[in-house]
């Protein structure tokens, strides 16, 4: 009992620590901390969508605080007399004048503009890249339901949050989109004109509208957004994240690595890139120059103008629409309801719904944590390429005059290609891709059963000729099975691992086989061809 | 048979030398010559009278000489030039004509199936047709499209001077330097929103019509061509006479639309100044796209 007992071992009392324990003293936070700082997340390139929406929504908050320090939202009309010689004298909205005055009198007003015009552009895009992600995954089903409808309504908010955005500058483009929205309400039977009035205070333009938009721009609008992607995220939190199949993954686990530090540090890094990429296209692009579009008169329209990318695909059904106009019962229903108010409903609808739909029409009511591969449920993929390609011919016919113009096509012609696209293309995009995924399970099951193609054919000595087959490598796993950070981990095989260290090469590695089919290790390896590969 | 096939090689030499100009003059000049002769010795008087005859002939011609010799002098030289220019400029104008447009407007430019009579349009119109490459016409389609002149700028204005002749039209309007430089802009840009913007776009870059026509980009136009286009009304535009746009205002558009075209975007690459959709194709390609390559860099890293 000499030997001494081993000294107690005590971490440095750094501040942080200090900061740490009087707060847990306090509050009890630290087995809260302990527990969600260890949580476990899942590595995957595409997990990282949803990311770059989040924090895009993260730099719309900031540069969108700094616009509210000078953007006036008001519908009096001044004379403009900044330093933007073309418009001085021009009688204009303050809403206009202040817009000008941040674009070029106000430091670093323009260039903060742009990067919020240039977030709100990625950050609906990466909510729909999102979306697909999580579509052609089977991540939505059970128990996912609801953070799939959270999902949706992220969507339809995040557009409703840009179309106001684009509409408060109060420039020639942003009225005329105004001018169709107004149009719209007015469209829909009974309501519509009080719908209209509701929403514009009056009369198109109304008098006092532009702070109405703006109070839903920047509190209701954001406010619910933020409720939202708070519930979204918690529920993510709660529920754990999906994973795909893997040696040592199961429904029940999820391997990965903890929140702290390489899961904090990776999106911590991934957010300055987020950052930096929209900073650059605010720095580098020009966006929405309203200084050239001139200030909004009822009585003036330019031609192509267009609305943001995320509205353009209504902008394309409208542009298809026939002009129908269904009169009778006392009431006028005007063609464009149904392209911009029917069509929509029905399509949010539907993607709402569908995991909902997917489970009665298969009969599917398990839960799921691990994900599918878009092949491994064909039907799925191929609705979602349908709509894709219902949604892209929309899309393209919202800019139709633009691409006619480019490459010199007729604009009637562009027109009747997107009616005739619109029928024709969906379902030939359903059956080939559909095709496509049956014909890449035929290939995972002969993979399977008789082994990758080595592509040597070799003469029997009886005259014969055989091609030698390899059995599929048994995968090794992306992690550890222990979750250690500590450890090194070993490369994935057969995923295209070697010696490269290029982007090509990383990239080929992330998706997993879809770059590298297969890598021959070298003789006596593991993958080396087995003789005689017969079957 | 012989008889009637050689007589077409014979019948120009028989027309050039019945209608040459000198071989008409002679007997009228011969006939003038003779009756003078006829007049002087019929007045012949006495020595006095023949030397007041001589000195007032004398005077005469004295007079005649001063007077040529201060009509060199003090009247403008320009006129004089002018009209031997212009002359031709007319003759040289209807030689190109006749080789490069007559085809489709006729000999007399009086139009034909392919192509509209020429008689009253105006110097403005050829030039700014010309001028701009769209005539001649490179093939038929919904719309002549810019494209670099084929003739030089005297061939322009030698075209111009011969259509202009044949009466009518709108001369070509002189946009000077100093009158751009002093227009009003802000009122010029209310003008092109308010007459131009619904075809040419707001920024001028140009947007289609119906049917493969279209409202060029002005960013190639130059200020005269500009305002050309407004008084001659070319394919599917409409005619901006000067009671509707007087040349302040027009030279104000002008010099409004090159502002638009010419200046330096403040922001950064100016995708084309088309609005949305390039800068949606952006979003996509370099926005989005590029935070997906980043992803995959960093899901890839994670592995190693």
């Amino acid at each position: 009992m000499t030997t001494a007992s081993p000294p107690e071992f005590v971490k440095r009392p750094t501040p942080v620590r200090k900061a740490n324990r009087a707060i847990d003293e306090r509050f009890g936070t630290q087995a809260g901390l302990r527990r969600n700082l260890n949580k476990v997340f899942p590595d995957h390139w595409s997990f990282m969508i949803g990311e770059i929406a989040l924090y895009s929504f993260i730099v719309l908050l900031l540069t969108g605080i700094y616009l509210t320090l000078f953007f006036d939202p008001s519908n009096t009309e001044v004379i403009y007399n900044g330093s933007y010689v073309p418009l001085k004298g021009v009688e204009m909205s303050r809403a206009y004048a202040s817009t000008l005055d941040i674009s070029f009198d106000t430091r670093a007003g323009l260039v903060f503009r742009q990067i919020h015009h240039w977030a709100a552009l990625v950050f609906v895009a990466s909510i729909v890249v999102h979306l697909f992600r999580v579509f052609f995954t089977g991540a939505y089903r059970k128990p996912r339901e609801v953070n799939w409808l959270i999902g949706v309504g992220l969507l339809i908010l995040a557009i409703l949050e840009g179309f106001a955005g684009y509409s408060l500058p109060d420039d020639l483009l942003s009225g005329t989109g105004l001018r169709i929205a107004a149009s719209i309400a007015q469209s829909i039977p009974i309501i519509g004109t009080w719908a209209s009035f509701l929403v514009f205070n009056g009369e198109f333009p109304g008098d006092n509208f532009l702070p109405r938009l703006y109070v839903i721009h920047i509190l209701l609008v954001p406010g619910v957004l933020l409720a939202l992607i708070g519930a979204h995220m918690g529920i993510l939190w709660h529920q754990k994240h999906t994973d795909f199949p893997g040696p040592g993954k199961t429904e029940h686990n999820v391997v990965g690595h903890r929140v702290f530090p390489v899961f904090a540090v990776k999106s911590g890094g991934f957010f300055m890139m987020v950052f930096a990429m929209l900073a650059l296209l605010g720095g580098l692009a020009q966006i929405n120059p309203i200084w050239m579009f001139g200030p909004y008169d009822p009585s003036k329209v330019s031609s192509a103008s267009q609305p943001d990318w995320y509205i353009g695909f209504l902008d394309g059904s409208t542009r298809l629409m026939p002009p129908w106009e269904f009169r009778g019962l006392g009431h006028t229903v005007p063609a464009v309801f149904w392209p911009t108010a029917v069509l929509p409903g029905i399509l949010f609808t539907l993607l709402a719904l569908y995991p909902f739909l997917e489970a009665r029409f298969t009969g599917d009511t398990k839960s799921y944590n691990l994900l599918q591969r878009p092949r491994e449920a064909p039907t799925r993929t191929a609705l979602g390429a349908m709509s894709i390609s219902f949604y892209l011919v929309l899309w393209i016919s919202g800019g139709n005059d633009v691409i006619a113009k480019t490459f010199s096509i007729s604009l009637n012609a562009m027109t009747w290609a997107g009616r005739i696209g619109l029928i024709i293309v969906p379902p030939i995009a359903y059956a080939v891709t559909k095709k496509i995924c049956l014909a890449l399970q035929a290939k995972d099951a002969e993979v399977e059963h008789h082994g990758i193609e080595t592509g040597i054919i070799r003469q029997l000595p009886s005259g014969e000729f055989v091609e030698d087959h390899r059995p599929k490598p048994t995968p090794v796993p992306d992690h550890p099975l222990v979750t250690n950070d500590r450890f090194a981990l070993p490369s994935a095989n057969g995923h295209g691992d070697g010696d490269g260290k290029g982007l090509a090469r990383r990239a080929g590695k992330a998706v997993s086989g879809f770059f590298v089919e297969e890598k021959e290790t070298g003789p006596g390896g593991p993958s080396a061809p087995v003789g005689g590969g017969k079957h | 048979m012989t008889e009637t096939s050689g007589t077409p090689s014979d019948t120009p030499s028989e027309t050039s030398s019945d209608s040459t100009p000198s071989e008409v003059a002679t007997p009228v000049a011969a006939t003038k010559r003779s009756a003078r002769k006829r007049d002087t010795s019929a007045r012949k008087r006495g020595p006095s009278a023949r030397r007041r005859r001589r000195s007032s002939a004398l005077v005469l011609v004295f007079g005649l000489l001063a007077t040529g010799v201060l009509w060199t002098m003090l009247a403008p030289t320009g006129n004089a030039a002018q009209t031997a220019d212009a002359n031709e400029a007319v003759r040289q104008g209807r030689a190109l004509y006749l080789q490069g447009c007559s085809t489709c407007h006729g000999l007399g430019a009086q139009g034909s199936n392919t192509g509209p009579s020429l008689v009253g349009v105006g110097a403005a119109a050829v030039d700014f047709q010309v001028s701009t490459g769209r005539m001649p016409l490179a093939a038929p389609a919904a719309q002549a499209d810019r494209k670099p002149p084929i003739y030089s700028a005297t061939q322009i204005d030698q075209l111009s001077a011969y259509v202009a002749s044949l009466g009518g039209g709108p001369e070509v309007p002189k946009v000077t330097d100093k009158e751009l430089s002093d227009a009003d802009l802000a009122h010029g840009g209310e003008l092109y929103r308010a007459n131009c913007a619904q075809c040419h776009q707001a920024v001028a870059q140009g947007a289609p019509l119906t049917y493969g026509k279209f409202a060029p980009s002005l960013s190639e136009s130059t200020p005269t061509q500009i305002v050309e286009a407004m008084r001659t009304g070319p394919e599917s535009m409409p005619v901006f006479g000067d009671r509707q746009l007087n040349d302040e205002d027009a030279a104000a558009v002008a010099a409004y639309i090159k502002h638009l075209t010419d200046t330096k975007s403040p922001g950064g690459f100016s995708l084309g100044k088309y609005g949305p959709v390039p800068e949606g194709l952006l979003a996509m390609l370099v926005g989005i796209g590029g935070l997906l390559v980043v992803c995959l860099w960093i899901g890839a890293r994670q592995k190693v």
